[in-house]
């Protein structure tokens, strides 16, 4: 009997930390159940302040449209007549939701915008999940590529070295390779110094030097863009022709590349297919930041996104991966948020793959930066890494030329 | 090598040439946003 009753109260004892929720769910369901629209005047209830501490999307018509009437404003004279039917707060919420009549001196299509809330949602991203996650992903690229290096080590020129060149890539080619690369640094670092300047830098070299350095950030940013568009339709024309993909790489993907196995040559023409990769990689990403990124600098005057969202609903794709139809009326404000996010998405996962590109083209290759360096190749290296190339070039057989034995691979 | 370096000048030189010719051609943001009865400065 003593051991029922002390179970009963290890029970009760149990719940009791559950009472105050219960109750409390209780009376939200009540409360919710209660408060209906007539019941507030029209105004937000209990449940729409829960639904949106939820996260929830609630029906704001309510308010949106809540905006005053001035037909049927009461007569100058009269007790508010002044208002001409117009409260403020109902003056706040057409400035708010975009619908007041707004007379601005300065131009454009932004000036008008007094309000825009879609705002904070862009800040927060910008100044969370963005640099959290953009962070992780060049960290961890830089922490794989150690890890890599270390297991593989530096790749090597198996067979032995001839002492004689050819020709890889001609001193234009080149020229807009490093048009490219030396441009894409530098809208990497200043583009880096813009987004985590505020949290990394200012802690270290103060407010007045970051003020300085952010000016200059954004000044080469801007400036340097031209560049890299022009080298991107440069490199674009020049290799085009040789990154078309065709049968060769698909034996070159199902050897890894010889990446993963030492003595492994799978064969290859100009370009192998992981170089193609880059390549096609390097296009789209490029035009696509190129696209974000005008529309940024030239601010309110290239909206793009309401056009892609428009695009991408017809296309049905958004509401197949349960996002619903995108909204397709953007404040001016909300293009170039969207632009700005787009923008530096793209940014991080471009310099993720150019790092990789960076450490196979240099340290990562015995014989790689040559190529673009002086242009001029070590013999055995073409026949090891571009064999079909350095036939098609010279005419000779790699294999006959000796040095390189048959990779296990091939 | 050379080709590299003849690049990294030729970005300067675009960089400084896009801000002047954007400049030139009245493409500053101040230009474009502001209007006669905005006071600057």
């Amino acid at each position: 009997m003593m051991k029922t009753l002390r179970a009963l109260l290890v029970l009760m004892l149990a719940l009791l930390p559950l009472l105050p929720a219960a109750s409390a769910a209780e009376e939200r369901a009540v409360g919710g159940s209660e408060m209906r629209r007539d019941a507030t005047g029209g105004a937000q209830t209990l449940e729409d302040i829960l639904a949106r501490q939820r996260g929830e999307r609630i029906d704001d018509a309510f308010r949106r449209d809540a905006t005053g009437d001035p037909d049927s404003a009461a007569a100058v004279a009269a007790q508010l007549g002044t208002l001409g039917g117009v409260s403020d707060a109902e003056i706040f919420r057409a400035l708010r939701y975009g619908s007041a009549d707004v007379t601005v001196s300065a131009q454009g299509p932004a000036a008008g915008v007094v309000i825009q809330d879609a705002g904070m949602r862009w800040l927060e991203f910008r100044r969370g999940p963005l640099r959290v996650y953009g962070g992780y992903l060049l960290l961890g690229m830089v922490a794989v590529l150690a890890l890599y290096m270390l297991l593989r080590g530096r790749i090597r020129i198996d067979g032995k070295r001839t002492g004689e060149t050819i020709l890889r890539f001609t001193a234009i080619e080149r020229f807009g390779h490093w048009l490219l690369a030396g441009s894409f640094i530098l809208l990497g670092v200043t583009g880096l110094i813009t987004l985590f300047g505020r949290a990394a830098l200012i802690p270290i070299i103060g407010k007045e030097s970051f003020a300085a350095l952010a000016y200059a950030s954004k000044w080469v940013h801007n400036n340097a863009a031209w560049a890299f568009m022009l080298a991107l339709v440069m490199v674009f024309v020049f290799w085009v022709i040789h990154n078309v993909p065709n049968r060769t790489d698909l034996t070159w993907l199902a050897k890894g590349g010889g990446l993963f196995s030492r003595h492994s040559h799978p064969p290859a023409r100009k370009f192998n297919a992981g170089q193609k990769i880059i390549f096609w990689v390097v296009i789209l990403l490029g035009v696509s930041i190129s696209l974000s990124g005008l529309s940024l600098l030239f601010p309110f005057e290239l909206p793009m996104f309401a056009a892609t969202f428009e695009a991408l609903n017809a296309l049905g794709l958004p509401q197949a991966v349960g996002l619903g139809e995108l909204r397709t009326t953007l404040a001016p404000h909300e293009e170039m948020q969207f632009a700005q996010l787009w923008h530096t998405i793209i940014a991080f996962v471009f310099m993720a793959i150019i790092i990789a590109h960076i450490y196979l083209g240099s340290v990562g290759m015995e014989g790689a930066y040559d190529a673009m360096g002086s242009g001029e190749v070590e013999k055995q290296w073409a026949k090891e890494h571009h064999s079909i190339w350095y036939e098609e070039v010279t005419g000779e057989k790699p294999a006959a030329t000796g040095g390189s034995a048959p990779s296990p691979a091939e | 090598m050379k080709a590299m370096l003849v690049a990294f000048l030729a970005i300067a030189v675009i960089s400084v040439g896009a801000d002047i010719a954007l400049d030139y051609v009245g493409f500053s943001t101040q230009e474009i946003t502001s209007g006669p009865s905005v006071r600057h400065g």
